[in-house]
């Protein structure tokens, strides 16, 4: 409770007195700044805005830019399979964000404060997992679980055993992309509790508290701004998330980048594939939106979850 | 301290060791195992060699390693020098302009790679610029994805230097190009280092947009290892998982050692 004003009262001094500098320099060389700013936006704008305003542009077009209309999107908005990719992608995100929650807090906690020899190591095997193709996860998956993996050869020894099957499947989906997000929640709760007084810690024991009332009470108050920020990073990650979903060869597990490589690659369908492409965008942009918001209410988690 | 009792303390740093084993230490493990399986039937891999180590390096892969590694280096490089161009343009802009600019730069990274993956066949695979079956397009894609990071990391630290540095040198008489160059850049360094660092490393395992925009002509070897495990062929995968990582942490200890000779202290 008490840590989101507390940290949001100390961040403003600083962009309150960061502002009257810029703007001063801003009145003075304020024709040089633009120009000086106008390079690295007009290729932003090459390589990224122009492409997707074409995208946009493709789901009301035919091949050669002309426009054609809105059918696409009526025949789109029609079929089951555009409001079914909306549902499998966020019902996705949904399960891939508590699990990563509920996993990565209590990773950080255990770290945090019942900490044991190798749990530095740990530490800096999961910041280095960030930086590994995610598709690792999945391969691992396919060669440990998958149905001719070392877990049903392991198994099709033992009489009355049962066949495991759920690599390629929504449970296998989530899974991997919950080891691989995972990360993304422990380090900045890692942060967060490596600036949390252990005093706190006594305090709230020598009170009376156990240690679940201490946990709820202490630390995770402590943890809000930065789990949600992380939440929220996490989410928006498995709604676009493709290569994993693409890796466990999960052929019924269609979200909406599955949909859209579908439509562009397979069927080379471009129309079809733009009107997906814009729902996407619309959602993508909004979760973004939302979290932007929401990290900067939260001022506080800003830095820990950057 | 949180938990008195020894043996709650046991159980907890049990149950942590059993969850980081099952999400790091079995799939990390399983691969590096499954790279020198000859056959897996059991708990155990069995009859090792060296085999699947031995085609990922032959010259079909080895021509991937290679497009992997430039596409990587073109376009991380020019994602950190984008992204450290737009941060520094942000830091001395008006307030309005520096907001927009942040925003744009951040923008990528809330794109699926999907999307942009298929913007950049909607956009060049026309005149006037036809990029389509090019590596350049290859390149755009991953420049694209990573400018984001890249943009994050050195902003960040382009934030946190000292104005009065600039204005000292000002106010000697250094001209606004001197400044940049002798007292900015030098300090941002390290920053632009760690930014070409994860930049490098997202673009080596980069699937997503790549896959939707590779040419025949230049595929990287994410989209061969996908090939692989599409086919089953899981422990060759495996091996050329290991190949990737390990040409990918090379590339990081020289950027790191680079990073460590110029560093400004």
């Amino acid at each position: 409770m008490s840590a989101a004003p507390a940290t949001t009262a100390a961040g403003e001094p600083t962009a309150v007195a960061r502002a009257p500098r810029i703007d001063a320099a801003g009145d003075r060389k304020a024709p040089r700044a633009l120009a000086w700013a106008i390079p690295p936006l007009a290729i932003v704008a090459l390589i990224f805005l122009v492409p997707l305003a074409e995208t946009v542009w493709q789901s009301v077009a035919d091949t050669s830019g002309a426009f054609t209309g809105f059918e696409e999107w009526g025949l789109e908005f029609a079929s089951a399979a555009l409001p079914k990719a909306v549902g499998t992608t966020l019902w996705i995100a949904v399960l891939v964000t508590a699990g990563c929650v509920l996993i990565g807090t209590f990773l950080a906690v255990g770290l945090s404060f019942v900490p044991f020899r190798g749990s530095g190591v740990a530490v800096r095997l999961l910041e280095a997992v960030v930086s590994f193709p995610s598709f690792i996860i999945p391969l691992a998956f396919g060669i440990l679980y998958g149905r001719a993996g070392v877990l049903n050869s392991a198994l099709a020894g033992l009489p009355g055993a049962p066949h495991v099957d759920f690599v390629n499947d929504v449970p296998g989906v989530v899974l991997a992309e919950i080891t691989y997000f995972t990360p993304f929640v422990v380090r900045p709760l890692l942060a967060v509790f490596g600036q949390l007084p252990r005093e706190l810690l006594d305090v709230s024991g020598s009170l009376g508290a156990g240690p679940l009332m201490t946990i709820r009470r202490v630390v995770l108050p402590a943890a809000r701004p930065a789990l949600a920020a992380s939440a929220g990073l996490v989410f928006l990650l498995a709604m676009n998330e493709f290569g994993i979903i693409m890796f466990t060869g999960a052929k019924n597990v269609v979200t909406l980048p599955m949909l859209i490589y579908t439509k562009s690659i397979v069927t080379f369908d471009l129309p079809a594939a733009g009107v997906v492409s814009c729902v996407q965008l619309a959602l993508s942009l909004g979760v973004y939106g939302l979290y932007r918001a929401l990290v900067r209410r939260l001022s506080g988690g800003l830095r820990a979850a950057a | 301290m949180l938990l008195h009792s020894r043996s709650a303390r046991a159980a907890v740093k049990a149950a942590v060791v059993l969850v980081l084993a099952l999400l790091l230490g079995v799939p990390l493990l399983a691969i590096v195992l499954a790279a020198f399986a000859g056959s897996w039937n059991g708990v155990w891999p069995s009859d090792p060699t060296l085999s699947h180590l031995a085609d990922a390096l032959a010259a079909d892969n080895l021509a991937s390693i290679s497009v992997s590694l430039q596409t990587a280096l073109v376009a991380s490089i020019g994602a950190v020098a984008v992204g450290a161009w737009a941060a520094l343009a942000a830091r001395s802009a008006p307030r309005q302009v520096a907001a927009t600019i942040d925003a744009l730069l951040h923008l990528p990274a809330a794109v699926p790679s999907v999307v942009v993956g298929l913007g950049l066949l909607a956009a060049f695979s026309r005149p006037p610029l036809t990029l389509n079956g090019t590596a350049t397009i290859v390149v755009m894609a991953q420049t694209t994805l990573v400018l984001a990071f890249a943009y994050n990391t050195v902003a960040g630290a382009a934030a946190s230097l000292d104005p009065v540095l600039d204005q000292v040198a000002g106010s000697l008489g250094a001209r606004p190009l001197r400044v940049l160059l002798t007292v900015r850049l030098p300090l941002l360094l390290p920053s632009i280092g760690a930014a070409l660092g994860l930049a490098f490393a997202l673009c080596m395992g980069e699937l997503g947009a790549t896959i939707m925009v590779y040419p025949a002509s230049w595929r990287t070897l994410p989209v061969s290892i996908f090939a692989l495990a599409d086919r089953g062929s899981l422990f060759l995968a495996a091996a050329d998982t290991l190949v990737l990582i390990a040409v990918t942490v090379a590339v990081l200890g020289l950027i790191a050692r680079l990073r460590g000779r110029t560093m400004v202290r």
